[in-house]
């Protein structure tokens, strides 16, 4: 009986997101106060009845209730606690639910904002993001209904995919979906600005904090997602240019570029236009990533949907919102006229720089990625677009992007001094070589390693003018510790991100240079050696797990004849769905990663073991880490509190701030 | 206000040579790594040459699976039912290989017609099949009936 409540209580979120959409939206096109009262209420009654709707659905999962046909194909009575939970989002029909709860969260935060907006402004914000509710919940409820029952009631459950036990999966695809979803804020934002036809300051110093927090959530969703796959599929990458991954990854390059274009646009009230679109096409991104996930279009480890009913759902609906957005952009954008001035050499332009060259970026992979699918649709054979074209094309856009981003920064709005760049170049660029060049000295390694090379001197180049930029602005103000405490928050966070970019550049520059692979065929007491390691399998024996059984090895690494780790990978057998899964074991350390796997039992009772050896692969999730955090720390910057604050009283002037 | 407009003219025309640049890079790097799918048949039909790479979809003949004495090494054959390809793969097959499975390998053809294949995949779930195996299995009329199935039995 319970379930058939958490179905009635989709069905009530689903009458709450069309009263919360319709309503104040007709009611802001019509000056009526009534109407555009009801968004703020009715963004809070679909939080509550959706957070009931999943609750009811962790429930069926938490007691085996193996009647509702999604628990029965996704869990198992031997099903440990937290995997029932987290299988929750383990299928199709979950994630969705999962999906529409979290954009109905990312609402609610904006309602509960909303008193600082102007009144019109926000019940279009709300509209708009009812709007998508709309369509999410009419998915769910029309083609993916989580709550369905099924007769007769099996015995026990189908299980979880054995691939999605595992504690990444835990946070994985809610910090997904958290920048995905996250991303409606910035559309519903930059929608409701066109419909009132004004791009002001509001619309801009709003935009801001809920783009990058937005940004910030799906940089950690894609780092958990490069760190599972690292260990869990246990190929050994961290970063293959699946579909899936693109999928992710455009909206995230899109959303970096909304960020800076956004900061010209607050500041200097230029690049209106472009933000808006910019902020339309990252949600619509992320929309096509949820078609390419969701819909089966893809051969990958997400596409588990292969009914092409919901395929056609998503697309018509990207369609409408795509087709849609557009059509008002094309509409209401010309109005806005910006003509702000800019010397070709100021902080306009590098961030000019920095859109096109993520823009590039983005298309490109939309075009390595769409591609192999437009000609498989229209009949003309199956390709696939290989790792190669991503790396030959991806790593030149960015290189020019790295060398801008630890400029920008340090150059002037309008108009930047020439004298600056040559004395940058001097102190910063000039120190950043040398030491470059002295690691790769110290290395040991030629000159046939630039790429090494130019990712170290990038990584020196940024950390320096980040360095250099601190204490210059610290400078004027002495560097004592109430110097440091009044500069802005977001500007910390600003230098922070840079900074993960310089650590991910380290990781990324040494781990695809000096990485090592070996597969071998080991009996128990065999040695293997790789980069001055000796792999040694010392015993292989059975485990069991709460639902599956396993050939456990004992690896025993050592380096001249000190044991450094003992690495236990698996081979494991989950009992319900027969699959074998390999477990990898690995050593962890800001040096090195040690990692084993184990493959086959040959006939003769030695096993097939894959052994890595990764250095300095940690430096890029710390990265990733670092970026993450400079966005948490530009959201809550002081200023954009007062500025909301400031916006309240003083409706729609543009605010400067240095 | 001339120099305003030489400067923006400047500004145009760095990125619009920035943007050609990009795009000639990218359409390069794209017509070198496009990676066409074979079936068995057409490998047979000789329509790949040698060196080329592409991938190739079938399933694994039961059977034919055969280790070498590196124990790391593995040939097998592949089949869409009306022609076979032999495969050899150097590493640690995926978990869902299996005898009878619908695989795709990725490699080149040498001077012998032995696939040399740089990466195998079975997709992760039993009951999928890579839809260029199952389109081209579906071809030859040699669909097998467990495909693509919602598994739910009781």
């Amino acid at each position: 009986m319970i379930v058939e409540w958490g179905h009635f209580a989709l069905v009530v979120a689903f009458v709450l997101a069309l009263a919360q959409s319709v309503l104040p939206l007709w009611g802001a096109a019509r000056n009526r106060t009534d109407w555009m009262a009801v968004a703020v209420p009715a963004a809070w009654g679909q939080g509550l009845f959706l957070a009931l709707a999943y609750g009811v659905l962790t429930y069926a999962f938490v007691v085996h209730d193996f009647s509702v046909l999604y628990v029965a194909q996704n869990s198992n009575s031997t099903l440990p606690l937290i995997y029932r939970i987290t299988g929750v989002w383990g299928g199709h029909e979950g994630s969705i639910l999962l999906w529409a709860l979290i954009l109905s969260g990312w609402t609610v935060a904006v309602a509960a904002g909303a008193r600082s907006l102007p009144t019109v402004y926000a019940a279009r914000v709300i509209g708009v993001m009812g709007l998508i509710s709309v369509g999410f919940l009419a998915f769910t409820l029309l083609t993916s209904n989580p709550f369905e029952r099924v007769f007769p009631v099996p015995a026990d459950g189908a299980d979880l995919n054995p691939l999605l036990q595992d504690p990444g999966m835990v946070i994985h695809p809610p910090m997904l979906y958290m920048g995905y979803v996250g991303f409606s804020v910035a559309f519903a934002l930059a929608v409701a600005a066109l419909l009132g036809g004004r791009l002001d300051a509001t619309w801009a110093r709003w935009s801001r904090p809920w783009t990058t927090a937005a940004w910030m959530f799906l940089t950690v969703g894609i780092a958990l997602g490069s760190h599972w796959a690292y260990y869990e599929l246990g190929w050994g990458g961290w970063w293959f240019w699946d579909p899936v991954e693109n999928a992710s990854f455009m909206p995230w390059l899109t959303g970096t570029a909304l960020i800076h274009s956004l900061a010209v646009t607050e500041k200097r009230d230029g690049f209106k236009a472009w933000s808006v679109l910019l902020a339309l096409t990252t949600f619509s991104l992320s929309l096509l990533g949820t078609f390419l996930v969701r819909s089966g279009v893809l051969t990958s480890v997400h596409a588990f949907a292969t009914d092409p009913g919901r395929g056609l759902f998503i697309l018509s609906f990207l369609t409408l919102v795509v087709g849609g957005s557009l059509v008002l952009y094309a509409w209401r954008a010309p109005r806005v006229r910006a003509t702000i001035r800019f010397a070709p050499l100021s902080r306009e332009s590098l961030l000019l720089a920095n859109n096109v060259l993520l823009m590039v970026a983005a298309a490109a992979v939309l075009l390595g990625t769409l591609y192999p699918l437009a000609v498989d649709a229209l009949g003309l054979g199956k390709l696939s677009v290989g790792p190669p074209y991503f790396n030959t094309v991806f790593v030149p856009l960015m290189l020019p992007l790295v060398v801008l981003m630890g400029l920008g920064p340090l150059v002037a709005w309008r108009q930047g001094k020439a004298a600056d760049l040559t004395r940058l170049a001097g102190r910063v660029g000039l120190p950043a070589l040398i030491v470059a060049a002295a690691c790769l000295a110290m290395l040991g390694l030629g000159w046939q390693r630039y790429v090494l090379g130019v990712s170290l001197w990038l990584a020196c180049w940024t950390l320096g003018l980040s360095g250099y930029g601190i204490a210059q602005r610290l400078g004027r103000r002495g560097y004592a510790l109430q110097a440091w405490r009044q500069l802005p928050r977001g500007f910390y966070g600003m230098h922070l991100a840079h900074a993960g970019i310089a650590l991910f550049m380290i990781g990324a520059g040494v781990v695809s240079t000096l990485e090592a692979e070996r597969v071998v065929r080991l009996a128990p007491g065999e040695t293997t050696e790789l980069a001055g390691y000796s792999f040694r399998l010392d015993s292989v024996y059975p485990v069991t797990g709460p639902n599956y059984t396993a050939d456990e090895a004992l690896i025993v690494v050592s380096r001249q004849g000190r044991e450094l780790a003992r690495l236990r990978p698996q081979k494991r057998l989950y009992t319900v769905r027969q699959q074998m899964m390999t477990q990898t074991a690995f050593d962890a350390g800001m040096t090195r990663d040690l990692f084993a796997a184990l493959g086959d039992r040959l006939p003769d009772g030695a096993w097939s073991v894959r052994v890595h050896y990764k250095p300095m692969v940690r430096w890029i999730w710390l990265g990733t880490a670092l970026m993450a955090l400079g966005g948490l720390l530009a959201v809550t910057d002081r200023r954009y509190r007062l500025g909301a604050a400031r916006a309240r009283i003083g409706a729609s002037t543009p605010v400067q701030t240095a | 206000m001339k120099t305003a407009r030489k400067n923006r003219l400047l500004l145009i025309l760095t990125l619009v040579a920035g943007v050609g640049l990009a795009a000639l890079l990218v359409s390069l790097a794209f017509r070198e790594n496009l990676t066409f799918f074979f079936t068995p048949a057409q490998v047979a039909a000789g329509e790949v040459r040698p060196g080329q790479p592409f991938r190739v979809g079938g399933l694994v003949i039961p059977g034919s699976v055969e280790r070498q004495p590196d124990g790391v090494t593995v040939r097998f054959r592949l089949t869409d039912t009306r022609a076979e390809v032999p495969v050899q793969y150097t590493g640690v097959l995926p978990d869902l290989f299996k005898e009878g499975q619908g695989i795709v390998a990725r490699g080149t053809l040498d001077g012998t017609g032995l696939f040399v294949a740089d990466q195998v995949l079975a997709k992760h779930d039993e009951n999928y099949m890579p839809p260029e195996v199952a389109d081209a299995l579906k071809a030859q009329g040699a669909m097998p009936d467990h495909e693509m199935m919602r598994k739910m039995q009781p």
